[in-house]
């Protein structure tokens, strides 16, 4: 039987549920000693100076470094040359949590207390802490180098006047993608020990290869002895991809008093200096006909980077303007976008990275156009979509050469589950009813980007390849180990792969296990992110098991004195088709193959081993339909969902358990982007979320069930089919939610309102339109 | 994450935390649940230099009959409270709040003393205790003395409790089947109110406000008017008198003082059920 | 300040001289090694730290350990059943994929066995409502919810001593 495609339970799990998960915070080497942080009050400000003395004389505490301590270290990698963040700030400081000084004692109590003895002493600057201010004229400048607060200006190319002026009807936006911090419920936390046979850190984070190779780098140490280990990790949603200044200090105090060094983030820094997502601003104008029909679309994005731009945040944009054109064929496309740095906290990935913000616009305005022409929403899509038999399909984005979809299959499964004429009428009725609640339904056709790995990818962000590594290798026993560079944090890549590889070799899924997360035990790896860990990885796993599975049956054949091609595998036994009662079984072939004596001729020891760097010729294009109902409160202005009906084509499904739970990850977290979550900061760039009692991260009672059903449309560009999957709630969500709020307030002549759509926004509408 | 340290003594008798009241002075802070006193001292934002711990003074946890009063030990948890038989017949209003308070856990630890004393205008019991005219029963080192729920409050995070002073018990006057209604109006399940309204109905009506002014809020015109039998629209019309609400993230004065309305009415359609 | 405490936890009597500040959640986590206990916040919100305190939950990181002295507490490492078989909570999050990353588990499983203790048969609207006090940034709720419900109908599920 299959495993792929069985809803397999979790290895992850035992240890899990039973407190046996070893996060980073878990571990306490003999000696362990606790940093902390002083970060910055003040958006920004000239360092006068900083008093440590009374810190430094407190008993137990170890060290305390100011930049003055650290003067001949480089910058924080990851940063784009001159515009980088000093790993404590250096005289100036450009946002609220930014690093001053860290504080070592011997336990984390202590260390805390240090910590507040250190005096800083400011002389406050005006500062930007949005856009429109960093744009201002005569903004006050972050960075001197720039002459200004833009990073990077990217024009269009043509401008599309002609067809703007031609078209029978046009229509504008201006939204506002909210910044949202990406909240982990496990905030970040390093431990760092450098002695004399090397440096080894653990680290929260999805890429310990990548963290390797940079820190490293950084130090000017070989490879051999730098060791990276992401143990258990609580969650990471692309916020733990950065390099932190965190990283380097930790390991650097380490050699420094020759003790291992931790580092444990409270919430309330985690929501000022783990890095944000979102913050974008868009201009958005679409041309069309009276049908509904798109003929032009012109796009700019506006990036808040934050303080200091790093790598991925300056690709954001760059991602959203590529997927600009969702599932529609739009005859042109404009792209234009811009960088610029406010007196915020730095921006880069969080779940979706750029795709959220494409596909939020492009779905507000097809809701636009519907509402423009009287044309039905769901119409107005299917009018657009891009037809099946179109793929592969060139988009205006060299980046975005859609290789598959079906979105209106997608959209028809949908309306499988919705009733939508039903809800219509319904809709109708309620408005004529003053007492009752407003109803809304809203859709979203979206399609994303993912699959990160054609080579150059990974590459622009920093990364040092886009393949993804996997070692299948077969023990005496007939067990097998996979190691993987992938380096899940929850996705449950450990059962998906043994689930692939279980195909592959004909092994019992419950004798394989996944090794991930050390760069001592796995070769080399890229790491978990963009939707890539199955689409790259998985495929890894499967490419390395078929070649340890075509040895093994060369194995196999020799034993019994048979040809490989006639061999094939049940219940863990080799044997020649169609004479299963002489069979030798997988230990056997296994154990065997370690003895050369027993081996066909010119094979060597170890020939069950495989290591393969996948490479996949394309990025993959999840996508979806989505449908959202909600009621509106007339009197408070709230909003409620009351139901979420969700089609995903994420290709070939490996366990549908597992995708069910991705795709309501993310769904979640696109509602909660959509209703609940914003990171607010005052004029001044005093962050106004910056706890979990403001930052309103939902619970249970606050998000609804979820209706989900699914269509395949295979990954061409892999051989499993698989698409990933772990973006796609947070880039269909959004637009649902909100589409779903405007369509329950259209009457009123609302055409949009932005994220987060909270109840004092809609009553103000409701107010207004009194 | 990590409180600044202090000095901890147990007291195990009202008289004893009187005792190490008067021993420790100003720098001391009673620790009941801990539910406002801890998150705080976790952020730093408060720094006592000695807590003195009443958890362990098992006589005032309890909730009984007295008359025509239901008297509520100052230390019973929330959680004690929303459960009591005695409470939801007497007063089902009391009972309900204490119920809608944080979360579970919060209403496992959190006393209905603390939060009283805490006088957070944006925390729910407050207004119960407004609502149905509670007095409050505090005691130092002369004796004992009595306070209505109304007085009680002084302004923002500041009560009636005077340095030296506990409170022990809460007097309710039994409102046993008459109408109440308590309408809290949150984004999320689990937070303070963004305005919420506490109705008690019957002999002894009362109305109070959550989070509509610098303490917890007793709309003493529309409860007086609620006495009178006026009707709805009257009630409403006064409800915002003498509020004075805050700005904040989630709402305008404008918008609170609209949220007072929309929730008083509904309280009403919901108390006359 | 130190103060000794002494605090029974997952039926085992413990006894430690600690800083009267001392949080029962690096009680447990450090004093006595029990890192199945996690932190998520520093404003009492997240519940990634409940534990039972005399079987009822609690925010280990809104508690003091000198506070607690001859109590009982039980962690996720005493979740368990006797003969080390999953509790059914536990085993409803796996059968249902209750979580993803793990770390806000230990928390989830704590408050939803005293959820299960108090009311063996609750409803989806109950079990939510219970699980207020606890932030999941992965799993959406929805399969937590499933698996409440799994342990609910499974209360006597027991893998014989499997563990
Ligand atoms: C996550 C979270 C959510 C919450 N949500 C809500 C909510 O929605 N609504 C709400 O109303 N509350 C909420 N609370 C607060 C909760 O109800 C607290 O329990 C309550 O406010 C304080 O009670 P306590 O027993 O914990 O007091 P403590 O925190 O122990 O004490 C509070 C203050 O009162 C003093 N004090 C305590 N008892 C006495 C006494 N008997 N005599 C004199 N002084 C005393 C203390 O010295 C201290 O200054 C929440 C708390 C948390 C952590
Ligand atoms: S750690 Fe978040 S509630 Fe305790
Ligand atoms: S499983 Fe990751 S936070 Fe809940």
């Amino acid at each position: 039987m299959s495993l792929v495609g069985a809803r397999v339970l979790r290895k992850e799990d035992p240890n899990l549920i039973t407190g046996n998960g070893q996060y980073v915070d878990d571990l306490q080497p003999a000696g362990c000693t606790s940093m902390v942080f002083v970060r910055s009050t003040e958006a920004h400000a000239k360092i006068r100076s900083i008093d440590t003395a009374e810190a430094l004389a407190l008993p137990g505490v170890l060290a305390v470094w100011t930049s003055a301590n650290i003067a001949q270290l480089a910058n924080c990698p990851g940063g784009l040359p001159g515009l980088d963040q000093p790993l404590l700030a250096k005289d100036i400081v450009r946002f609220v949590g930014e690093g001053v000084a860290v504080v070592v004692a011997t336990d984390r109590y202590i260390a805390a207390d240090a910590a507040e003895l250190i005096i800083v002493d400011y002389e406050p600057l005006p500062a930007v802490a949005s856009l429109s201010a960093a744009m201002a004229p005569g903004a006050v400048v972050l960075h001197e180098v720039l002459g200004g607060n833009t990073v990077h200006f990217q024009d269009f190319e043509n401008p599309l006047n002609e067809a703007f002026a031609a078209a029978p009807r046009t229509a504008s936006l201006h939204i506002v993608n909210n910044r949202c911090a990406p909240s982990p419920i496990e905030p970040n936390v390093c431990l760092a020990d450098w002695g004399r046979s090397g440096l080894t850190l653990w680290a929260a984070f999805q890429a310990p290869h990548h963290l390797r190779n940079t820190i490293a780098q950084y130090f000017g140490i070989p490879q051999d002895s730098t060791r990276v280990v992401a143990p258990d990790v609580g969650g990471g949603f692309g916020a733990k991809i950065n390099f932190v200044p965190e990283f380097f200090l930790t390991a650097l105090l380490s050699k420094e008093i020759g003790k291992p060094v931790k580092y444990t983030q409270t919430r309330s820094e985690c929501l000022v200096a783990m890095l944000h997502g979102r913050a974008q601003e868009h201009d958005a104008s679409v041309a069309f006909d009276n049908d509904g029909r798109i003929l032009a679309l012109k796009l700019t994005v506006t990036q808040d980077q934050g303080a200091y731009p790093n790598g991925t945040g300056m690709g954001l944009p760059v991602l959203t303007t590529a997927m600009a054109a969702g599932c529609y064929r739009i005859p042109a496309v404009a792209i234009s976008w811009r960088n610029v740095v406010t007196n915020t906290t730095p921006v880069a990935a969080y779940r979706g990275a750029g795709r959220p913000e494409a596909s939020f616009t492009i779905e507000r305005l097809i809701d636009l156009i519907a509402d423009e022409t009287g044309v039905d929403p769901v119409e107005v899509r299917r009018r657009n979509f891009i037809p099946v038999d179109a793929f592969p399909y060139a988009t205006h984005s060299p980046l975005a050469m859609y290789d598959s979809g079906n979105f209106a299959g997608a959209l028809d499964e949908l309306l499988k589950h919705v009733n939508y004429d039903e809800l219509k009428k319904e809709q109708e009725k309620r408005r004529q009813d003053p007492a009752a609640k407003l109803l809304g339904i809203g859709f979203a056709s979206w399609l994303e980007i993912a699959g990160f790995g054609p080579p150059g990818s990974l590459e622009a962000f920093g990364h040092l390849a886009s393949w993804e590594s996997a070692q299948v290798r077969i023990q005496p026993d007939g067990s097998a180990i996979i190691f993987t560079g992938a380096s899940p944090h929850g996705q449950g890549t450990v059962t998906t792969y043994a689930q692939i590889a279980a195909d592959e070799l004909g092994i019992d899924f419950d004798r394989i296990s996944v090794k991930h997360g050390d760069t001592a035990v796995v070769p080399q790896g890229i790491g978990t992110m963009g939707s890539r860990a199955v689409a790259v990885g998985g495929e890894g796993v499967k490419t390395a098991s078929g070649r340890v599975y075509e040895n093994a049956k060369r194995i196999a054949a020799h034993l019994l004195e048979a040809s490989a091609e006639d061999i094939i595998i049940e219940d863990e036994k080799f044997f020649v088709k169609g004479t299963p009662a002489r069979s030798v079984p997988w230990s056997e072939v296994a154990w065997k193959s370690f003895q050369p004596l027993e081996l066909p001729g010119g094979m060597e020891p170890g020939a069950l081993d495989s290591t393969v760097f996948q490479q996949v010729p394309n990025f993959s294009f999840p996508s979806g339909a989505y449908c959202c109902v909600v009621e509106i409160d007339r009197e408070t202005g709230g909003v409620n969902i009351v139901n979420m009906y969700l089609v995903d084509d994420c290709g070939t499904v490996i366990n549908p358990l597992l995708v069910e739970g991705q795709v309501h990850g993310g769904v979640a977290q696109g509602i909660a982007q959509a209703l609940y979550e914003h990171m607010l900061y005052d004029p001044s760039g005093v962050p106004r979320t910056s706890t979990f009692m403001d930052y309103l991260v939902p619970a249970a009672s606050d998000l609804p069930g979820y209706i989900t059903g699914r269509i395949n449309t295979p990954n061409p560009s892999n051989t499993l089919g698989a698409k990933g999957v772990g973006e796609s709630g947070s880039v269909g969500a959004p637009p649902a939610v909100v589409n779903a709020v405007v369509d329950a307030l259209s009457h009123l002549g609302v055409k949009h309102i932005d994220m987060p759509v909270t109840p004092i926004k809609v009553w103000n509408i409701l107010e207004g339109a009194k | 994450m990590i409180p600044a340290q202090f000095d901890y003594v147990e007291a195990t008798s009202v008289a004893d935390a009187i005792r190490l009241l008067a021993e420790h002075g100003d720098e001391a802070k009673l620790l009941a649940g801990g539910h406002s006193l801890i998150p705080l001292m976790k952020l730093r934002l408060v720094t006592p230099a000695t807590l003195i711990d009443v958890t362990h003074i098992k006589e005032l946890s309890y909730i009984k009959e007295d008359g025509n009063n239901i008297v509520i030990g100052a230390l019973t948890r929330h959680r004690d409270i929303e459960e009591s038989d005695l409470v939801k017949k007497h007063l089902p209003l009391v009972a309900h709040v204490a119920g809608e308070v944080g979360d579970p856990q919060v209403r496992n630890r959190g006393t209905i003393g603390g939060s009283l004393v805490h006088g957070d205008p944006a925390a729910d019991l407050p207004a119960a205790a407004l609502a149905t005219g509670a007095t409050m029963v505090i005691a130092g080192k002369n004796g004992e003395r009595r306070i209505s729920a109304q007085d009680f409050f002084v302004d923002f995070l500041e009560t009636d409790v005077q340095p030296g002073e506990i409170l022990v018990a809460i007097e309710f006057p039994k409102h046993t089947d008459a109408g109440w209604a308590y309408e809290k109006f949150v984004r999320r399940a689990m937070d303070y109110s963004i305005v919420g309204v506490a109705l008690q109905l019957g002999a002894k009506p009362g109305v109070a406000l959550v989070n509509m002014s610098n303490k917890p809020h007793l709309a003493v015109s529309a409860s007086q008017a609620i006495g009178k039998g006026a009707a709805i629209a009257d009630v409403l019309a006064v409800i915002n008198d003498d509020t004075n609400p805050p700005e904040d993230l989630n709402a305008t004065v404008e918008y609170r003082q609209h949220l007072a309305r929309v929730l008083t009415q509904r309280a009403f359609a919901t108390a006359s059920k | 300040m130190t103060i000794r405490t002494s605090i029974t936890v997952n039926g085992k009597d413990t006894s430690r001289e600690v800083e009267a500040r001392t949080l029962l959640v690096h009680y447990l986590r450090e004093e006595l090694g029990l890192t199945g206990t996690h932190v998520g916040c520093d404003t009492s919100n997240c519940g990634a730290c409940t534990v039972l305190l005399d079987g009822e939950a609690v925010k280990s990181c809104t508690v003091f350990a000198a506070q607690i002295h001859d109590c009982n507490i039980t962690t996720i490492e005493g979740a368990a059943q006797a003969d080390g078989s999953f509790s059914p909570v536990q085993e409803g999050f796996r059968q249902e994929h209750g979580l993803q990353c793990g770390y806000c588990t230990p928390g989830m499983i704590m408050a939803s066995t005293a959820l299960l203790t108090e009311n063996p048969n609750p409803t989806e609207e109950e079990i939510r409502h219970a699980l207020e006090g606890n932030l999941c940034r992965c799993t959406g709720y929805e399969m937590i919810v499933n698996a409440v419900r799994w342990a609910a109908e499974n209360p006597n599920f027991t893998s014989g001593g499997a563990k």
